[in-house]
């Protein structure tokens, strides 16, 4: 690792702080600013008087905003994110619980997109001009085009409770339990559970790649080294595969940051639909039920995540294309 | 984006010139590309159906339709009900034809708002440079840092569940890509010969940007509002099925919301949830068909495909 790429790695790591920063900022903002009394934001009202008491302190509510704002960012800075109403428990332990389960529907979906979405991007590229690829096109348009939950409402009604292929609902069957995170995820009820919801958000984010993919082997294609491979007499499917389709796939690789950030719109509703209890869910949860608490605590883990991932996609393709200079970005 | 682009552009002239010839040009994309003509088709049977909604049905969206002393729920699709009845005895199609009001009102309002913010942050920032441009486009960053739906969410929660907050929340945060695009396009413009030629005649700055840039850049405006159209009306169908939409007014995404949770997935009432669904889809196309005519204005280079 060279120096400007140590600097520019810092760099792209303070400036993600700094929108974590501006964005903790703007819900203590939005929170406390809300109408009516700050207190009933962070205090349920059905605590005892002593509860609310320690509460009261702990957030500094009795004091002036400026000195609840440094409490604020000292508090989310060290995990600390205060007490759900609703569950009765700290906010940092519920949303560290449901993060695994976001994170594992979310990459598997993108991983899985990407896969397909560039195969199918370069088989249409292949078929150019043919009736298959206005079909394929229209018809990764019209995925693309369809709200993701009701996508996923579809397939939830044929394939769970017409066909009673797939279970409704949750991660896992009553009573199941794991030794450890491989066996779960390995484990066939898990993956029955998992199933729905990642073909609904596959097919929410398969639009992109697939796109990209077949119009960079378009453009590929006309370039002097596959004109010279023809030449050479090479097989078709050896100078797709291995000469365009190679040369076509970094560009799709790039976008990926652009995908993990919509995938973030799509989770959190794919969430909902099938009721898997990632972040997603427990934000709309906490939200509806006016668990303020947790409802920052929730936003503030979805945002981090987008961010970080942001920066992981970023690092990913310099790594994938040295071309792309760390200075320029 | 390449400064070649712009060539297809009209050069502004005169006051109303330069906007005259951008209109023009825009006209002409619609006559010629098959897609984008479609997706104005698309766009204005919409109209049609949301503004003669009351011809179309006899019944009111929200109106639980009695028979004899007989409440009709759950009806499969016959003539009187042409997609039958919900759990509760509302004419599913009347919801529909209804619900085509507020999906194109939010659709319309936030592209319109979204294009707006974003083409004046771009051409200022682009115009001015320096600390503004600095502090403008840092905004855009933390913008995109905020995740979209989430915020929406959590904003429409605190500000009350109403259509125009959802609106609201989206201009507040869906401006950064068309500021960024302008303000690239913008930065090109800038150095160009009428841009300079205005300048030296002593064109204010405030005319420089209203009578010269900014019909230049219009097409790409237009670009980005005809796809805001699209997320806009998923955004509001999002929200409204995550059950923080307006309850004054029955939507799509109230439509599908309500299926739900009144059990219309394990009962198997088809009928109930694939309409609102395929209207979204298809107004969400038309906004891709347009703004892909506009992206052949922008790169010639895509028209040979």
């Amino acid at each position: 690792m060279t120096r400007s790429s140590t600097r520019w790695i810092a760099q792209r790591l303070a400036q993600m702080l700094l929108v974590l920063w501006v964005v903790a900022t703007l819900l203590f903002l939005i929170f406390r600013l809300m109408p009516g009394n700050p207190l009933a934001a962070y205090i349920d009202p059905n605590f005892t008087a002593d509860q609310q008491q320690a509460l009261i302190h702990e957030f500094g509510l009795d004091l002036p905003l400026w000195q609840q704002y440094l409490i604020f960012l000292r508090a989310s800075a060290a995990g600390s994110m205060g007490q759900s109403f609703f569950y009765h428990a700290p906010v940092a332990q519920l949303v560290w619980e449901a993060l695994p389960n976001t994170l594992i529907l979310v990459l598997g979906a993108v991983i899985i997109a990407f896969l397909i979405g560039a195969t199918a991007g370069a088989f249409l590229a292949w078929k150019r001009g043919t009736a298959l690829e206005t079909a394929g096109i229209s018809l990764a348009l019209a995925v693309r085009a369809a709200p993701e939950f009701w996508v996923g409402m579809i397939l939830l009604a044929v394939f769970s409770f017409s066909l009673r292929w797939f279970p409704t609902s949750g991660t896992a069957s009553p009573g199941a339990q794991y030794a450890s995170l491989w066996r779960q995820l390995t484990s066939p009820d898990f993956l029955r559970h998992l199933a729905l919801p990642l073909v609904t958000l596959v097919l929410y984010l398969q639009g992109l790649p697939l796109l990209l993919m077949r119009s960079n082997m378009l453009d590929v294609m006309e370039e002097e080294f596959i004109v010279m491979a023809r030449m050479k007499g090479l097989p078709e499917r050896r100078i797709l595969l291995r000469h365009a389709a190679r040369n076509a796939l970094l560009p799709v690789v790039t976008a990926f940051a652009l995908v993990v950030g919509y995938s973030l719109q799509g989770y959190v509703v794919v969430e909902n639909v099938f009721s898997w209890p990632g972040l997603g869910r427990l934000l709309v949860k906490a939200v509806a039920a006016k668990d303020y608490p947790l409802a920052q605590g929730a936003f503030l883990l979805i945002a981090a995540l987008a961010i970080f991932m942001n920066l992981a996609a970023d690092l990913f393709y310099t790594w994938l294309d040295p071309r792309v200079s760390y200075a320029k970005r | 984006m390449r400064s070649g682009s712009v060539g297809a552009l009209p050069r502004p002239g005169q006051t109303w010139a330069g906007w005259r010839r951008a209109a023009g040009t825009l006209w002409g994309v619609l006559q010629h590309d098959r897609f984008a003509f479609a997706g104005i088709v698309i766009y204005a049977l919409f109209v049609l159906i949301a503004l003669s909604a009351p011809l179309l049905t006899p019944y009111d969206p929200q109106q639980t339709i009695i028979s004899g002393d007989q409440l009709m729920a759950n009806r499969p699709p016959s003539r009187a009900y042409p997609l039958g009845t919900t759990n509760v005895g509302r004419d599913i199609f009347a919801q529909l034809v209804y619900g085509a009001r507020p999906a194109l009102a939010v659709g319309f309002v936030a592209a319109f708002f979204v294009a707006l913010i974003g083409t004046s942050i771009g051409i200022v920032a682009g115009y001015y440079g320096g600390w503004l441009d600095a502090v403008l486009m840092r905004l855009a960053d933390v913008a995109f840092g905020i995740p979209y739906l989430p915020f929406v969410i959590v904003l429409v929660a605190f500000l009350g569940p109403s259509l125009w907050n959802i609106v609201l929340t989206m201009a507040l945060l869906l401006w950064k890509d068309t500021a960024r695009v302008v303000r690239a396009q913008v930065l090109t413009l800038r150095e160009r010969g009428f841009v300079e030629a205005a300048r030296v005649l002593g064109s204010s700055p405030r005319r420089l940007m209203l009578v010269h840039l900014a019909p230049n850049v219009l097409p790409i405006a237009l670009l980005y509002g005809s796809l805001a159209v699209g997320w806009a009306i998923l955004t509001e169908a999002s929200v409204s099925f995550l059950g923080f939409g307006d309850p004054a007014r029955i939507s799509w995404g109230y439509m599908l919301q309500d299926a739900y949770i009144s059990q219309a997935l394990s009962g198997g009432a088809y009928n109930w949830f694939i309409p609102p669904g395929v209207c979204i889809m298809l107004v969400v196309m038309a906004g891709y068909f347009i703004s892909r005519g506009y992206e052949e204005l922008l790169f010639p280079r895509l028209r040979r495909r």
